[in-house]
Parts: C-alpha cells; structure tokens; sequence
C-alpha cells in the first residue's frame, strides 16, 4: 500500500510566532519500500512521520493510504506500527509483554497473541530475552524489542523515528542493516526519519531531502548524490561534504579565480561550483593549483587537506589514490572531473550545469 | 600517621555533628527509651519517679475489657483502613484529572491545594458548624430537598442516625451514632489529606514521558487500560510512598477529631466514641497522678503497630513498585 502526502502543511502557531514546519509537502511513498526522510534538525521530517501516524494533526493538506484518505483518522485505527526515537518501552512490562500490549487491545485470543509475539520476537532476534525488563537490555536490543512491539499488529505502515540515533557507531552499522533485512522479509512500506545522511543513504530505496519544511528532491539515493538539484542537497549528501568554490562562466569556460577547470555552456556570470572530495585528480596537467595542508593516510585512500583561495572555507578536503606522491606545504595542480564537478547559482543555489 | 590523621578526622566529625547529637539525644533519644521503660513500670509517678513493680500490668490494663483504650484502637484502625485507600483512590483520579485538562489547570490545582495551608483546627470548627445535629449547612441542604435531619455530631433526638436498623444501638463500639459521626471524620480526614497526594501525583504524572501515551494511543488502548496498566504502574513508587506516609499519619490521627468533636472526642451523649490512640496517649498524660504508665504502653502499642504495617508495605512494594 502506497503513502500519498498532498500538499501537507503543519503550521505550529503561539500568541507572538508562527512557525511553517512542514510547507506543502506533495510525495509518493511507493508500496513496500523502505523511505528516508533526511533533513537537519528542525526541518520537519519527524513532524511528517508524526502527522502520517496520525499523531499530529496536519494544517491543511490530505494524506493517502492507498485510496483511502486517513487525514482525519485517529492513530489507532490507521494500523500503523510506530518505533519512537527513545523506543518507549513500558518500563514495568517485561520484553514480552511490551511485545504483546498492542494484541491485548486488539482482544486477540490468548494462543493467537502469543504466537504471534514469538514469531515477531525470531524475526528481530530477541527470543532469549521476552522475560527481561527493557532495564536489562542494551540499546540495540531495545531497539528490536521496540520494532517487535511495531510490527506485531501486522499494521500496513512501519514508521521510525529516528531508529538509530540512540545507538553507539557500531551498533548503528548492525542495526540498520537489520531493518533493511526486516523490511525485506516483511515487505512493509516504511517510512523512517534521520538527520544522518550515511544511514539514509546506505538503506533507503528513496531518500526524501528535506529543508525549513520543503522538499529538496526524492529519489533513489545514488541518483540524488550524483544529481543534487541544489546547493543545499549537495552540501548535505557525502562524507567528506563537497567542497564549494567561488567560481564564475566565461566564454565557454568554467573558471576558478582565474584558472579554468572546465567547459561551460551557460551565459558569462559569476557562479558557485561545488566539487565532490573524489572529484580531483593530481596531475602534471592539472588545471587547478591548490596548496597541500596536510595528509591524512586512510588505508587504501589518502585525504588531503588544502586551501585555494577562492574556497568558501578555509580550507578544503579532497580523496585520491594512497599511491599518490604528494608532500605537505607544496603547491600542485588538479584536474577536476566534469561528472565531479556541479555549478550552482550564485544567489538561488539552483542547481545550472 | 594515617591512623592518627584517621582518628583526628573522627574526633573532627563527632565534634561537628555534637550539636544535633546532643539535641537529638536529649530531645529524641532519651525519651523514646524512656518511654518504654516506663511501659513497664507499674503506678509510675513521674513527678516523684516512684513505681510499685516491673511489669506487664500497664498493657493488661489497655486491653481489659471496659477500658477506653480499646475503642481507641478501633477507631484507629477504622480510619487506617479506609481513610487512607479511598483518600489515595480519589487524589490518584484526581491528579490524572488535572493533569487531563490544560485550561484551568493551574486554577483547580490551587483550590485543591487550599486545605493544605488552612490551619487544621479552624477547618475542624468549620466542619463542625457544617455538621451541626440540628440546622448545620449538611442538614440545611438535606431537609431542603425533604430529607430527615441527621444526628451528624449527637445531641438532637429528633434527628435520625445512618445505620440504625443494621447497627445494634448496644454494641459497645458500632452504634449507629458511631457510624454517622465517623462518616463526618472519614469526610474531613480525606478531604484533608487530599491536596498532599494530588501535589505528589500531577508532579510525578507530569514527569512520565509522554511518548508512552503516544505508543498506547498508536496501539488503540482504551483508556481504561492506558490507565491501569501503564499510567498506575509508571506511579507506583509514588503511590508506596504515599501509602507508607499516610498509614503512619493516619495512625497518628488526633487534630482533627479534636478539631470537629473536641476535647472528650465524642458525639454529645456519647462517651469517647470518636477517640483515637493518639488522643488516649494525650489524656492519660495530662491527668496526672500515675497514668503515665498507661500512656507509655499506649504508644508503644502504636508504635509498634506502625512498625509491623510499614514492614509489610516494604516487602510488598520491593515486590510490587517496578523500577
């Protein structure tokens, strides 16, 4: 079953301010695909999810479940499943009874109910824990405990907010593969909110990128990594982040101060070109001089820190090849590889070429 | 050296602790001890420290049959036992009440804190007033809408009493006057110890994280179930709390049957119907003479019963409060 939003707005209003979180949100969640919500803090994600779980309710706007139209439908009788950031676990309750609470209201029978909480307990790997507290289990095993109690109402919708953000690195690494895995076998359309880009990236069918309420762009993560729409989504996808250059179009040409790094079709004007870390490339024929900072050796890759002086920071940070002869304190020349390489509006941030 | 340091240090301390030692030992200490020595001692005269004999006689005299002392711990018991569970029933309804509605809420909270900083006696005389056998405000409202008046504090032969036909008017503790006097104590003893509870409650219902009720609210649970089964639990080291402290008050209960039915503690025309072992513990001090010993045992009867009642709510609530 497919999520429609239509032209959704939450607008949280007080006596002195307003404030659009979320600002005529249109997407389509396709039918069992795992969806990223991905945005800094503040920019609404967490209050989608919350108005698709009807626990918000929206300004104006429609949300679609299938053909149905649940904007005005309370929580529980959406049939969704809902993973909160902190997870929620009633403390008093043993892992097997926080798993089979929602079927107790559902007046499932007894034989039934408890099928089905060790079922959803094998799927996310608890079954030696359903007699302890949720005080005895670690972060990463509340954090299934949680999806469990989610997913055992069967409910058409998994919704979390959040899910890894409690979780140490290596934990987080496990644990997102496990929902992807999850997801897989249960086929369920999933809707989850992040600020981490890594995370989203690396599990998201889709990605959704959002900003102060807007949609950015959606669609298939690689895709929108390699076609940001605008400066903001490509500042917010990678890790090293892009490295943004004060830059302008000149005849044809694509300068760096004065150093041309590429060709242009657009109008003479003064530009933003962002280049991603691995969009360098040292060579005798560079076209673009940078001075080396400093070295970083990262196995198989070496990450060079260097300034140019029309960088927006400082300094910037590029990835090359560790078989890469270079020596800090020493000016060399770069090319820059064109499908590396993006132009930005100077005022609009638009994406141009 | 470090030994000497260790018990300069130790010297140090007691030093800095001696002023409340000495307080408490005189003040506290002392008296407690004494006061179970002197349980023991029969026909003590504390004016002159005088005693015919060690003994249990003391306590054979509270539990004879005719002395006061046993209407006492009935009484007492009486209001232990129900005056504390419907108090932290109704205080429990009340603070999810409050806590429910956001208009007003700072408004209903004050009014129900009120009884709480009014000076218990002056309430006392008020309810008293309210409760008046003949034309009080109680029975002003109930012959209005053609009721009987209720013989609510004794002295009015016209008025009827709750309980008469199942009550015997002779048992020498459970007449129906009894009965229609402590329906008037229970009242004000509740409504007393209400605003106490509901402080405690809405300020622990205020600190549960709200994402529980909206994961019960995601999973359809009636209110009735987001009531017992998560927001009870989640309060349950504040209610043991409160049980413990209330049960030892309640034990303790004196102002206000003094407060409402004065110094004797009975309806009019009843002897001592309404007192408690508090109040015997006062009297027997005050009359002189050598019925100190009685009071001594007295409260070291009471004593031990609050002992015994917060050792059992400890071992239940290890049990039963979850985290």
């Amino acid at each position: 079953m497919d999520i429609r939003l239509v032209n959704l707005t939450k607008i949280f209003a007080d006596k002195h301010s307003e404030v659009r979180a979320v600002d005529n949100l249109d997407i389509t969640i396709p039918s069992g695909k795992l969806i990223g919500l991905l945005g800094p803090s503040g920019c609404g994600k967490s209050t989608t999810l919350y108005m698709i779980a009807g626990l918000l309710e929206p300004t104006s706007g429609q949300i679609f479940f299938g053909d149905e139209d649940v904007t005005v439908l309370s929580a529980e009788k959406r049939g969704i499943g809902l993973v909160f950031q902190n997870y929620a676990l009633y403390p008093h309750m043993t892992v097997k009874q926080n798993i089979i609470f929602p079927l107790q209201n559902m007046h499932i029978s007894k034989t039934e109910a408890l099928a089905r909480t060790q079922k959803y307990a094998r799927l996310v790997g608890i079954e030696e824990l359903l007699d302890r507290k949720p005080k005895q289990l670690s972060g990463g095993q509340q954090q299934r405990v949680a999806i469990a109690r989610a997913l055992v109402k069967e409910p058409k919708v998994l919704l979390l907010d959040e899910p890894l953000s409690n979780l140490d690195a290596r934990l987080r690494l496990q644990t997102r593969e496990e929902i992807k895995r999850i997801q897989r076998e249960t086929g369920i359309t999933t809707v989850f909110v992040t600020h981490d880009q890594e995370e989203a990236m690396s599990i998201s069918d889709e990605i959704v990128v959002m900003k102060s309420g807007v949609e950015q762009q959606k669609g298939r993560p690689q895709n929108v990594y390699e076609n940001p729409i605008n400066q903001f989504v490509a500042k917010f996808l990678g890790t090293p982040p892009i490295n943004i250059f004060a830059g302008k179009v000149q005849d044809g040409g694509l300068y760096i101060g004065e150093e041309r790094i590429g060709d242009s079709n657009l109008e003479n004007q003064e530009v933003t070109v962002g280049i991603r870390p691995e969009g360098f490339e040292i060579s005798p024929e560079g076209t673009l001089t940078i001075n080396i900072q400093h070295i970083e050796h990262i196995g198989r890759d070496k990450s060079i820190v260097a300034t140019n002086p029309y960088t927006e920071k400082e300094t910037f940070r590029f990835i090359v090849d560790s078989d890469n002869n270079v020596f800090e304190n020493t000016n060399v020349k770069v090319l820059v590889k064109s499908n590396k390489c993006y132009v930005f509006d100077k005022l609009t941030e638009k994406r141009l070429q | 050296m470090v030994e000497g340091k260790k018990s300069v240090n130790f010297l140090r301390g007691i030093l800095y602790l001696s002023p409340a030692l000495i307080l408490m030992a005189i003040f506290t200490f002392y008296p407690l001890f004494n006061t179970f020595i002197i349980s023991f001692k029969e026909e003590y005269n504390y004016m002159t420290g005088k005693y015919a004999e060690w003994g249990f006689a003391n306590y054979a005299k509270l539990f004879a049959s005719g002395n006061i002392f046993r209407t006492c711990l009935v009484n007492t018991l009486v209001i232990v036992f129900v005056s504390v569970p419907l108090s932290i029933g109704l205080s429990l309804l009340i603070a999810v009440a409050l806590n429910s509605i956001k208009p007003l809420q700072k408004f209903f909270q004050t009014i129900f804190f009120l009884p709480y900083v009014t000076n218990t006696i002056a309430i006392g005389m008020v309810f008293s007033v309210i409760f008046e056998s003949h034309q009080g405000l109680a029975n002003a409202i109930i012959t209005e809408f053609g009721g009987n008046m209720i013989n609510w504090l004794g002295g009015n032969i016209q008025a009827t009493t709750i309980g008469k036909g199942f009550l015997d008017p002779n048992n020498a503790i459970f007449t129906p006057q009894w009965l229609t006097s402590m329906i008037v104590l229970m009242v004000y003893i509740i409504w007393n110890s209400l605003p106490f509870k509901i402080l405690i409650l809405l300020s622990a219902l205020q600190g549960i994280d709200r994402q529980y009720y909206q994961a019960a609210q995601v999973d359809g649970t009636s209110k009735l179930r987001i009531f017992s089964k998560i927001t009870v639990p989640l309060l349950s080291p504040q209610i043991f709390y409160l049980l413990i402290t209330s049960f030892i008050g309640a034990f303790k209960e004196y102002t206000s049957v003094v407060a409402i039915f004065g110094n004797n503690a009975q309806s009019v025309g009843q002897r001592n119907n309404m007192a408690t072992v508090v109040w015997y513990i006062y009297k027997k001090t005050k009359e002189g003479g050598t019925t100190m010993g009685y009071a001594a045992a007295g409260a070291v009867v009471l004593f031990v019963i609050i002992m015994f009642f917060t050792l059992i709510n400890s071992i239940i609530s290890k049990k039963r409060v979850h985290y």
